[in-house]
This record gives C-alpha cells, structure tokens and sequence, in this order.
C-alpha cells in the first residue's frame, strides 16, 4: 500500500492552487486532510504526478456566523465541526452526524470540504449540505459562484466543480426557530460508512410537520431527497399511518445497489426503519437522537 | 523520479531533518527513517488503527498522513509516550486485564484510548467503544480492553494519573 511517486506543492491563495490545476490538469489533485486520498492513492486508483496542499489557504478556514448565515470554511476538519459551539447552537444537525463521520483519528485531519468535494455517495455531509439548504462557494480564485448543494451532486463522485475550481466554503441560511433535525444511520462498524443513513429536518408547528427535507445517503450515486415521502408527510401530524404512507413511497424514489454485505432490498427496508427513527427523534417530546 | 523535500520534525522531543519523497507516510517515516518500530502499519489504508501517532497532541493515522504535512509538527509516538511514563496506567490496566494477547494493535489502542480518558475520563462503556471503532483487535474480541480503558478512567477521576492504584 505504497502510493506512487508524486510531486508537493503548497500553496497560500485560492489563486496558486487554481493555477496549478490549470496547468497540470488532471495529472494534478489537490490535498487537504488526505483521508480519502492517500488512501486511494495507496491503493493506486490514481496516479497523479502533483498534490497540491491547499491547508495553508486563510480564506478557507474557520467556522462563523455572518449575514445569516453559518459558514465553514471548506478546510474546517470534522473534528472543528464536532466541537464548535457555534455549530451546535445553530445547526445542530452538523453536530448529530459529526460523530459518524469516520474514527476520531481521522475526524482530526479530514476536512468538510474535502468531503463534499469527493462527493462519496455513502458519505454524511453531502446529505447534511442538501437537507439543510446548504450553498456551496466554489472559487478559482478569480471569479466565485455560488451553487446549491441539491445542485451540486451530479452522479457517482461527479459534481459540477470545475476542474480549476475549488470549494472555499459552505454556506447555511440560519434556520428559523421551528426548525428541527434528526440523523440517523446504520453502518456496520460504527465510524464506517454508511449503509443506508438519513439527515431529516423540518419545521415543527403547532404539532404539525411543515418543510421537511428527507435526505438519504448510501442509496444511490449522490445524496437523495425522497420528495414524495415530504409530501406524504408534510403539513400532517406525522400520526403513525401517515408515517407508513411515507415510507411506502420510499419503495418509488430509492433505487440502491446492492453490495457485498447489504441486498437492495434490506437497503430499501432499512430505508424505511430509518424514516420511522429519524420521524420519531425529529418530533418533540419523542426522544433524541 | 520526484524531488525530495526537506522536512523538520519534532519527534518524542528530539528535533529531526531529513529529505524525503513526499509519497512516504509518517508512519514508514517513523519507522523507517528514524527506525521507531514501535508503531505498527496494518492495513495501510486507514481502516485498522494500527499505526495511530499523536501529531501536535491530536491522534492520527500514519498511514494516512504524509510525512511532509507533518513538516514543523510535534509527533509522538508509542516509544516517547511509554518513556515519559503519560500511559503507564493505561500499560498496566491493559497487562492486568489481559486486554491484548499478539500486541500489534496495542499501540494504537493505548494512544487512542489516551486521548479519550484525557478529553473524557468520565466515558462510559458505549463511549469507549464508539471512541475505538476505528482500532482493529483480533484477539481479545475488545471486552478486556474496554474494561482496561473504563478502569484507568475511574482511577484517572479519583486523581490516580499515571499510577497504579489497588
């Protein structure tokens, strides 16, 4: 598991790494944490002939709240996302699913960005980014645009990044004081991927649900929202017949590949045994996640 | 070929240089560079938890962390952390409750489990056992461990740090 030889190169501005990339193209990737990477270089999915490593980029640091908004820097690591008070106070789905993310050692180097950036279809923070309305800052450091998260995945660890741009940050509109979240997932070793997972959110009114995101990871090539089982529950009391309406509508909207250790079709159910969980914690006075 | 980079390291308190490949990990660097065997490469794909270092007081992979991010960083690894004596109870609790039998993930666990007790050593059981999914054991199917680590917790609370109290 030795990676192939490569060339380093730090960089300090959105700018140089930009530039790189233009003219190295595909024979250059970017690192950050490299806890993806340096795993797939090792076992020699790719063969680059430059890393270039964007941890010394200030502008893409830190976690704050600015006009509305909760932005965090793409090079925040999962283990700043875990512990920022901010975070909590404001997103606290964020802080349900940091402790899914990987192993605490590996929480400490990974970054944020770097995990929406690969995209992973069974990974957490795609599907916190879409539930949550998240938008993402993408920059080659000359001109930046702003792209939204549900718009971002476009199939298996495709996204609509440029092959010269980055993601600086991600950016979510503070949500309104009826606003709740629930995450929930089932891996087989915790810390692992995910088979099936779900990040929910939805607003919580006078006892009925309004709003809701249902957003699904690990059941397709990109996080999904399961927009007909919103609408079966939306506007509703989320009594338990029409919960079950909601899941049956599952059975038309996910569409998960079997792997090695999970049938499509265990996916599919557990699917539902999620929606069930995660319906159950994001209610009031039913228990937490 | 590629160039080699110079890098400058802290390791166990002796400040080191040398000039690498950048592809060389810290823990092939650790090991083979400065011959400190004491920290085990398992998978090699950050899945076991083997190879656990501390750089700048956090846990790590090794395997997953270039040696040249770890340029100016302050690395420790299981050899400094046994001879300053900073995991001597944990040592002890492992010896005591037999929470290893071939040792290879041992180092690992010991550093993992520190950083743990140190943040939190009031973790319960479930804590401990969410804190060290990511280390592999194959022996001891990880009871006698969580008991070794959930002891040393309740001694490090009652001030015991470092030591070994009956």
């Amino acid at each position: 598991m030795k990676a192939p030889p490569f060339a380093y190169r730090r960089v300090a501005s959105v700018a140089a790494a930009s530039a790189l990339l233009r003219e190295h193209g595909d024979g250059a990737r970017l690192i950050a944490g490299g806890q993806t990477l340096l795993a797939t270089l090792g076992m020699r999915l790719s063969e680059p002939s430059l890393l270039i490593d964007i941890r010394g980029i200030a502008e893409m640091q830190g976690i704050a709240v600015t006009g509305g908004h909760l932005r965090i820097g793409a090079l925040a690591r999962h283990v700043d996302v875990e512990r920022s008070a901010l975070v909590a106070q404001h997103l606290p789905l964020l802080s349900l699913a940091a402790p899914h993310v990987a192993h605490a050692a590996i929480r400490n180097r990974g970054t944020f960005g770097g995990s929406i950036a690969f995209a992973d279809p069974a990974a957490e923070w795609p599907a916190c980014a879409v539930a949550a309305d998240a938008a993402l800052v993408l920059s080659d450091g000359t001109t930046s645009r702003t792209v939204e998260a549900a718009d971002f995945f476009l199939g298996l660890y495709q996204t609509d990044l440029r092959p010269d741009e980055l993601i600086t940050a991600v950016r979510f509109p503070l949500p309104g004081r009826h606003r709740r979240f629930a995450f929930t997932e089932l891996a087989r070793r915790h810390g692992d991927y995910a088979t099936v997972g779900l990040a929910l959110a939805g607003d919580w009114v006078e006892g009925r649900l309004h709003d809701p995101r249902i957003v699904y990871f690990g059941v397709g090539g990109t996080p999904v929202r399961a927009v007909a089982a919103e609408a079966a529950l939306a506007g509703g009391r989320a009594e338990p017949e029409t919960l079950e309406r909601a899941v049956a509508e599952l059975g038309g909207e996910l569409s998960p590949s079997g792997d090695l250790y999970t049938s499509a079709a265990t996916k599919l159910h557990l699917a539902g045994v999620l929606l069930r969980r995660g319906i159950q914690s994001l209610i009031p006075g039913e228990g937490q996640t | 070929m590629t160039d080699k980079i110079l890098v400058n390291m802290t390791v166990n308190g002796m400040v080191c240089e040398r000039w690498i490949e950048p592809r060389l990990h810290l823990g092939d660097f650790l090991r083979e560079e400065l011959g400190l065997k004491g920290t085990h490469l398992g998978c090699e794909h950050g899945v076991c938890g083997a190879c656990t270092v501390v750089v700048d007081d956090e846990i790590v992979r090794s395997c997953l962390t270039l040696a040249v991010q770890a340029d100016g960083a302050m690395v420790e690894t299981i050899e400094g952390k046994s001879e300053s004596g900073a995991l001597r109870d944990l040592q002890d609790a492992f010896l005591e409750r037999n929470a290893l039998q071939c040792g290879f993930c041992t180092a690992g666990l010991l550093l993992t489990a520190d950083a743990l007790l140190q943040a939190e050593p009031e973790a319960d059981r479930a804590r401990i056992r969410d804190h060290i999914s990511g280390n592999y054991c194959r022996c001891t199917g990880y009871h006698a461990v969580v008991d070794a680590i959930e002891t040393v917790g309740r001694q490090r609370r009652s001030g015991g740090r470092g030591h070994r109290h009956e």
